[in-house]
């Protein structure tokens, strides 16, 4: 093997080209693996949009349902305790929800903090450490929750028994409380009067 | 590239700090850049490098199986459909899997018959065959045990017929067959013990074995179609007139024979991944069903001739365990061929006609038997596979004497062509 | 003997089952399909005939409503006509018949037909459904050219219309007289016209062969692109390898 008979730069060039088309398909081949990482079909259907029928719920009453492995609240509310959401603004931390997770029509929606204010929607999850508040609807009630006195001059609302946060009908937070920011609404719609679609903005147009 | 002649520990840098404290680059000189290979190497040595490629494959696509397979015979059958469909990629992971599983053991066979054709089993490589043997052995045990983790009903009921085996063994038969299975019948205990095996045991098996096999041959140094000892004849700096390091000039080949067989593993992978239900079997894609057996028990392709060879032996005394022994013994035969073959010369090229001839029923013999193991016992077949399983161990049997009567013709001092 | 007739030997070897031939005494071969997995609007159609008519019975639960949506270029609108049991696009699509009753009106299970094409060949599918004849000895008053004494009534009856078996006298190897089914031929018509039918029974057996591996489609294409890239790698290592053996000699 005489070195001055190999043609290096020939040498040079066809071993980097097949490296080169070798790291090309190495790249190709690496896409599928990596790939298989991201969530699959079925944690993409298990995190679908989740249908409410809230007909049948009464004034004061809650549902509960599970989106995307969370606790969602449905709460029906009368049109006089809608009205009174306005009278304890200086109770809440964030009376305009500011700081606080939610979609814009909601944010947009006032003190209601609801497409329809009638039904609100929320996340059961409290801003604090994540537990599950409990629902304590009738304002002026003395409440006994937790082994808390709630008071004569609770509004109505959620609260939640791990740190003793409390929030009002709309999700907001009180001032002064462990949680720092209102309950976190998800997106949704109305598919009919109490039908309401967790998880979808806007339903799809269809017949 | 011109080869480096610096001596180790010598070099700058990372390399230079690795090499004190790790033999780094003495490794790779030692086995790679400056491992003389002989110069005439042909197709039939590439399925060496290939059976690591597709080592490789079974080993990365196996373990990003395992990321989203379910051990449960309540969940296994779901999750490999699972794979196929909701895992992004999945389908390709799988059917590499699949494919590979296949490709393993035509590589594994046509790497076998290379070695008798050359005589690579010969002193002083008959640790190097055995070795190979080993691998080939729990080759046979992974591809198994792989084969009932999906839980489709051949998965089951293949497994049902195999552990059952151990059943004819006289007097412990019975405990041994609950032993294995885990149950008294092929269940969860099993599947769930299986995918132990065969993900983390047996692999870690079929490494050490590997890396052994790979010790053993670059102690003694490559064989060659020529079958003559390219040490004989050396340059004034020892290194042999007829060798080539492997790096370059094998890596480069070899790349080319990768290259080659991805096209075919690819043609495979994407346009006929059932292979014609010869790699993923019809009766497989319904679940395990413990009430019906499949109509046509077979096990995969690559054990048909074994199988075959059990069935051809009547049961005698009452007891069938005579083709299960027949059967081991037709793999534990391959253990002595180092001892069994008497020929002056290694290579088939300067051996006489006997062994040709030989060798040829051999290759027909074998490939019969596995065309018999895929059909139901009945009509010519039966005597058809007696008659190959006869032939198949006349040429171990027989070895010692037609080798010692075949007419040798002299062996050359310095490599001919490939 | 050189290595090019050795290699012509192994050849021969291994083409030797080329000359094992299929010998299934009394078993009729199926239909040739003629199925198309890449023709969308058979696809949609399969679809739309499987939902109307097989899933009251059949699920395919490996299938979701949302991927073939997505596959067969359906709007979720209008799959949501097809969605009898389910409102959610991600669901599997299950049968809404509980499977103990149907044990025991049908003597089986109607099983899940999510694999049953990669099980049985979409050619078996589409013959089977064209195999019913009449027979006074089954309870449903059916049997099946292709799946004797089967247990499910013929669904697409109405459709089809009704047929009857053909017999024809081949004796057996020791010689002695036998009818042998061969064949059905018309006994009353459907509603469907005889190519009518044909065409809707390809199109569940095209879709069925889908729902087998949804992914098919798609792995054909990808695998030209994928062969191709391997060819060319071959030809730049070939070139490679040729360049360093010439100091070889």
């Amino acid at each position: 093997m005489n070195d001055d008979q190999v043609d290096h730069s020939r040498r040079h060039l066809l071993t980097a080209a097949t490296t080169g088309v070798g790291a090309v398909g190495v790249v190709f081949a690496a896409v599928p693996f990596i790939a298989s990482w991201q969530p699959s079909e079925r944690a993409k259907a298990l995190g679908a949009p989740v249908t409410i029928d809230a007909a049948k719920l009464e004034d004061g009453q809650m549902l509960k349902v599970v989106y995307r492995g969370q606790p969602v609240f449905v709460v029906r509310r009368s049109k006089a305790v809608v009205a009174a959401l306005l009278d304890h603004n200086d109770l809440l931390a964030d009376p305009n929800s500011n700081e606080s997770v939610q979609p814009n029509y909601i944010k947009d929606a006032g003190p209601a903090r609801a497409r329809n204010p009638e039904y609100w929607v929320g996340l059961a999850v409290c801003t604090h450490l994540g537990c599950c508040p409990l629902g304590a609807f009738e304002p002026n009630n003395a409440y006994q929750l937790a082994g808390t006195d709630l008071g004569q001059n609770w509004p109505g609302g959620f609260y939640c028994p791990c740190h003793g946060s409390k929030y009002d009908i709309s999700g907001r937070v009180f001032k002064g409380m462990p949680a720092p920011k209102n309950l976190p609404v998800p997106p949704y719609s109305f598919a009919g009067d109490a039908r309401i679609v967790v998880g979808e903005d806007e339903l799809p147009k269809s017949g | 590239m011109a080869a480096a002649h610096e001596s180790a520990g010598s070099s700058k840098g990372l390399i230079g700090w690795i090499d004190q404290r790790f033999p780094l680059t003495a490794l790779w000189r030692s086995q790679v850049s400056e491992y003389y290979a002989p110069k005439n190497f042909n197709f039939w040595y590439y399925f060496g490098s290939l059976a690591l490629l597709v080592l490789v494959n079974q080993v990365v696509t196996g373990i990003f199986l395992a990321m989203n397979y379910k051990p449960s015979s309540v969940e296994a059958f779901a999750s490999i459909e699972y794979i196929m469909r909701d895992v992004s990629w999945g389908w390709l992971i799988r059917y590499m899997h699949s494919t590979g599983a296949s490709a393993f053991f035509i590589v594994i066979y046509l790497h076998m018959f290379r070695a008798l054709l050359y005589g690579s089993h010969r002193k002083p490589r008959e640790l190097l065959w055995i070795f190979g043997c080993l691998l080939f052995l729990v080759l046979m045990a992974e591809g198994f045990m792989g084969y009932v983790l999906p839980w489709g009903n051949m998965s089951f009921w293949g497994a049902q017929v195999i552990t059952s085996l151990f059943g004819s063994i006289p007097v412990i038969g019975g405990g041994l067959v609950d032993w294995i299975r885990g149950d008294y019948v092929v269940a969860d205990a099993t599947l769930n013990r299986f995918f132990a095996l065969h993900v983390a045991a047996l692999p870690l098996a079929l490494i050490f074995l590997v890396i052994a096999h790979l010790m053993a041959l670059h102690e003694v140094g490559s064989n060659n179609p020529d079958g003559i000892d390219i040490h004989k004849h050396n340059d004034p700096q020892g290194r042999p007139l007829d060798g080539v390091p492997f790096h370059p000039y094998y890596t480069v080949k070899d790349l080319v024979g990768a290259m080659g067989f991805l096209v075919l593993f690819c043609g495979v992978i994407f346009f006929a991944p059932t292979f014609g239900g010869l790699f993923l079997e019809s009766p497989n894609f319904e679940p395990a069903n413990v009430l019906q057996t499949p109509p046509h028990i077979a096990p995969v392709w690559y054990f048909t001739p074994f199988y075959a060879m059990l069935r051809a032996v009547p049961s005698f005394a009452g007891t069938q365990v005579w083709g299960v022994l027949v059967m081991g013994a037709s793999i534990l035969v391959l253990f002595f061929v180092p001892w069994l073959d008497r020929s002056p010369v290694a290579s088939i090229r300067y051996r006489g006609p006997i062994y040709k001839i030989m060798l040829t029923i051999f290759v027909i013999s074998f490939t019969t038997l596995g065309l018999c193991g895929l059909k139901a016992p009945a009509g010519i077949f039966p005597t058809v596979a007696k008659v190959c399983t006869i032939l198949y161990f006349a040429f171990f049997l027989l070895m010692p004497w037609y080798t010692r009567l075949d007419r040798a013709k002299p062996v050359p001092e310095r490599v001919t062509g490939p | 003997m050189n290595g090019v007739l050795k290699r012509l030997l192994i050849i021969a070897a291994l083409a030797l089952p080329a000359g094992f031939a299929f010998a299934q005494e009394d078993e009729i071969a199926p239909l040739h399909s003629g199925t198309d997995i890449n023709d969308i609007e058979s696809l949609q159609r399969g679809a739309r005939n499987f939902m109307n008519y097989c899933s009251g019975c059949h699920s395919l639960t490996y299938v979701r409503y949302h991927r073939l949506a997505q596959d067969l270029k359906i709007p979720e609108s209008d799959l949501a006509n097809l969605m009898f049991t389910s409102t959610k696009m991600g669901d599997g699509i299950v049968s809404a018949m509980p499977a103990d009753a149907a044990a025991e009106w049908f003597g089986k299970t109607p099983p899940d037909l999510s694999l049953i094409a990669r099980e049985r060949g979409v050619d078996y599918l589409y013959s089977y459904l064209k195999g019913y004849y009449v027979d006074d000895t089954r309870p449903w008053g059916v049997n099946n050219l292709y799946l004797p004494s089967v247990a499910m009534p013929h669904a697409l009856a109405g459709l089809q219309g009704l047929q009857k078996p053909v017999y024809k006298n081949e004796p057996d190897a020791s010689g002695s007289a036998r009818m042998v089914l061969v064949g059905v031929e018309t006994l009353s018509p459907g509603a469907l016209s005889a190519q009518e039918y044909d065409v809707f029974v390809r199109d569940i057996a095209n879709f069925l062969d889908y729902c087998g591996e949804p992914i098919k489609a798609k792995r054909q294409s990808l695998g030209i692109f994928v062969t191709l890239f391997m060819l060319v790698g071959f030809v730049f290592a070939y070139l490679l390898k040729k360049e360093y053996w010439k100091d070889v000699h």
